[in-house]
């Protein structure tokens, strides 16, 4: 909250030491600071070390958080010597399809249940719901058999069809929130004028619901993109793999690690999520709490 | 939005053709089908799959016998002496975590709703770690807790906080497992701020003026006005983040994958081990789905406490 300038009853307690200078930089502005320095510096050592030397990066002997001689030898080995490209390609076809359908079903079960009145609505949608009590960790076992019957082991549409089941209930589940807030009057008055209820629909409905698809497509293209037990499991050959499987799985020789390429592949897989995110950041965050308070 | 009407098609039969879809019923049905296809056949069908899964003696690749309760008295007699670790060590992590990432969530939120420079900035810069692929993050948090380059304890040393060489994170059970708990706080936290910050955005601002004009300090604002109309939100972060926490994969598996010693196991490393490495898929399938009546429980309990103001 912003704090008052006028005010009209003289508080009773030390309120003007905390509107202060002093009194914000203590109780706001130092807090604030520990924990963006706690959060960010993650990513600063993951980009700093990618650009160290092999030398350099065992070299504690002076400030390992600066980097002396940066080099470019981490990414050429990872771009030239692994599959990291093929990755990469990799990840973004199986996000990028596996958000389209899911934004196609929940698209439709989402204006369905939210606009439509016909008996087991409710029922649907709390069904819905109820899905995210049976997490991935649950269904990886018996997706093996799934997948297997399905001949899809190391093809990638063994992910484009297994991540819609956790994507589609949270994308339904937000787009109901947004349906819901479009005037029901708007529709009507299109069915008035001889429009029928599909055409009210993709016509009226969906157009006015753009922002939350936008929200719930660029969610679960996140999600997607950081997918990793049903990735580890159904690929297994290292050229279908997805970034997140590929970087934990083959990057590492033995007992050897190589910080260096490992963190510089890294930092590559978490740019196009973080790029993404930048630009629709209050998409992202209505989409992201869309759940929790309209829910 | 104009209608094309069409006049060489009969007026009976356009009409017709029109209703079975104007009706809402039909048409909420078949809107539906897509969703309960993809949901049945990748999710209830390997659920209820899994389920029988869990009293057979199946291996990878091949379904096996019925076996009743075998891989469930094989859990129950910690035959393989790690099951009650897991256990203890699930409810642990989730336990704590959730502690952390709902105080920190909470404090971050309020620091976050003043009016602060660069406040967007901030606000996304914050919610980073949510964002970025876990496992990725996690390789990081790895190298920084690495036994004999950790610039973590570089950090502590040089800070004074500890002696060097300071601990060592990964390789010592208590660590490791505080370890895994703080790389979880930090990635958790921005989605419960987040989540919190949105839900007292929409709190009207005429109570917080209302309440300043009786006086009321801070702490009372913030205990009389922000957290009761906060409740549903609170509840429901609660509720959700409960879940991923209980089920939480990725990240332990990254980092500590049940070492040292399976001290850091937890269920859903330890059936993911018997599952896929060690072939068992009947008795993966029941570890795996102890978690599923916690979870029930859980998400009892608290849908439970979000029902009762009405």
């Amino acid at each position: 909250m912003a704090a008052p300038a006028i005010k009209f009853a003289k508080p009773r307690t030390g309120r003007v030491i905390g509107d202060s200078l002093l009194g914000r930089t203590i109780r706001i502005y130092i807090p604030l600071l520990v924990l963006l320095v706690v959060t960010l510096f993650p990513f600063y050592w993951m980009a700093v070390t990618s650009f160290k030397s092999a030398s350099e990066l065992f070299d504690f002997s002076v400030s390992p958080l600066w980097v002396r001689e940066p080099t470019l030898d981490w990414y050429r080995h990872l771009f030239t010597e692994t599959n990291f490209p093929r990755w990469a390609f990799n990840t973004a076809v199986v996000a990028t399809v596996s958000t389209l359908i899911s934004l196609f079903c929940s698209i439709l079960a989402g204006y369905s249940l939210a606009r439509l009145r016909y008996r087991g609505a409710d029922t649907i949608g709390w069904g819905i719901f109820v899905t995210y009590l049976v997490p991935p960790t649950l269904l990886f076992l018996p997706l093996t058999f799934v997948i297997r019957e399905l001949h899809l082991f190391n093809n990638l549409w063994a992910l484009i069809l297994t991540y819609p089941t956790f994507l589609i209930p949270f994308c339904t589940w937000m787009l109901m929130g947004f349906f819901k807030g479009i005037p029901r009057e708007l529709e009507e008055a299109a069915l008035v004028d001889g429009a029928t209820r599909m055409q009210a629909m993709l016509r009226i409905a969906i157009p006015l619901a753009l922002p939350g698809i936008l929200a719930a497509g660029l969610f679960a293209f996140t999600l997607s993109w950081n997918e990793f037990l049903y990735a580890l499991i159904f690929m297994n050959d290292s050229l279908v793999k997805t970034i997140p499987v590929g970087v934990t799985q083959e990057l590492i020789h033995g007992d050897e690690f190589f910080w260096g390429e490992l963190m510089a592949a890294a930092l590559l897989g978490s740019v196009p999520v973080a790029v993404l995110y930048s630009f629709f950041v209050d998409y992202f965050v209505a989409g992201m709490t869309a759940g929790a308070v309209k829910g | 939005m104009g209608v094309r009407a069409r006049p060489d098609t009969p007026a009976v039969l356009k009409r017709r053709r029109v209703r079975i879809f104007d009706r809402e019923a039909p048409l909420g049905y078949v809107l539906l089908v897509p969703t309960l296809v993809v949901l049945g056949v990748f999710l209830l069908y390997p659920f209820l799959f899994g389920i029988w899964l869990s009293i057979t003696d199946s291996e990878l690749g091949a379904l096996g016998n019925f076996i009743g309760l075998g891989n469930y008295r094989f859990e129950w007699r910690n035959t393989d002496g790690v099951f009650y670790t897991a256990l203890v060590n699930t409810f642990l992590y989730t336990g704590v975590t959730t502690i952390f990432k709902f105080s920190l969530g909470l404090a971050m939120a309020l620091l976050l709703n003043q009016v602060i420079p660069f406040r967007r900035f901030v606000r996304a810069a914050l919610l980073l770690p949510y964002i970025i692929p876990t496992v990725l993050s996690y390789e990081a948090w790895r190298w920084m807790f690495d036994p004999t380059f950790s610039v973590v304890n570089w950090l502590l040393v040089h800070t004074h906080l500890a002696a060097y060489p300071g601990p060592n994170w990964l390789g010592v059970p208590a660590n490791a497992m505080a370890a895994l708990m703080i790389v979880n706080v930090w990635r958790g936290t921005p989605f419960y701020a987040i989540a919190f910050l949105a839900g007292m955005q929409v709190i009207p601002v005429d109570l917080y003026e209302a309440a300043r004009v009786d006086g009321a300090t801070r702490w009372q604002q913030f205990t009389n006005i922000t957290l009761p109309m906060l409740r549903p939100v609170l509840l429901v972060v609660l509720l959700l983040s409960t879940i991923l926490t209980f089920a939480d994969f990725q990240g332990p598996f990254v980092l500590t994958n049940g070492a040292p010693y399976n001290s850091t196991q937890l269920l859903s490393i330890w059936a993911y081990q018997w599952g896929i490495p060690g072939g068992a898929i009947g008795l993966g399938a029941a570890i795996s789905l102890v978690l599923f009546p916690l979870l029930t429980i859980v998400v009892a309990g608290v849908l439970f406490l979000l029902r009762r103001p009405e």
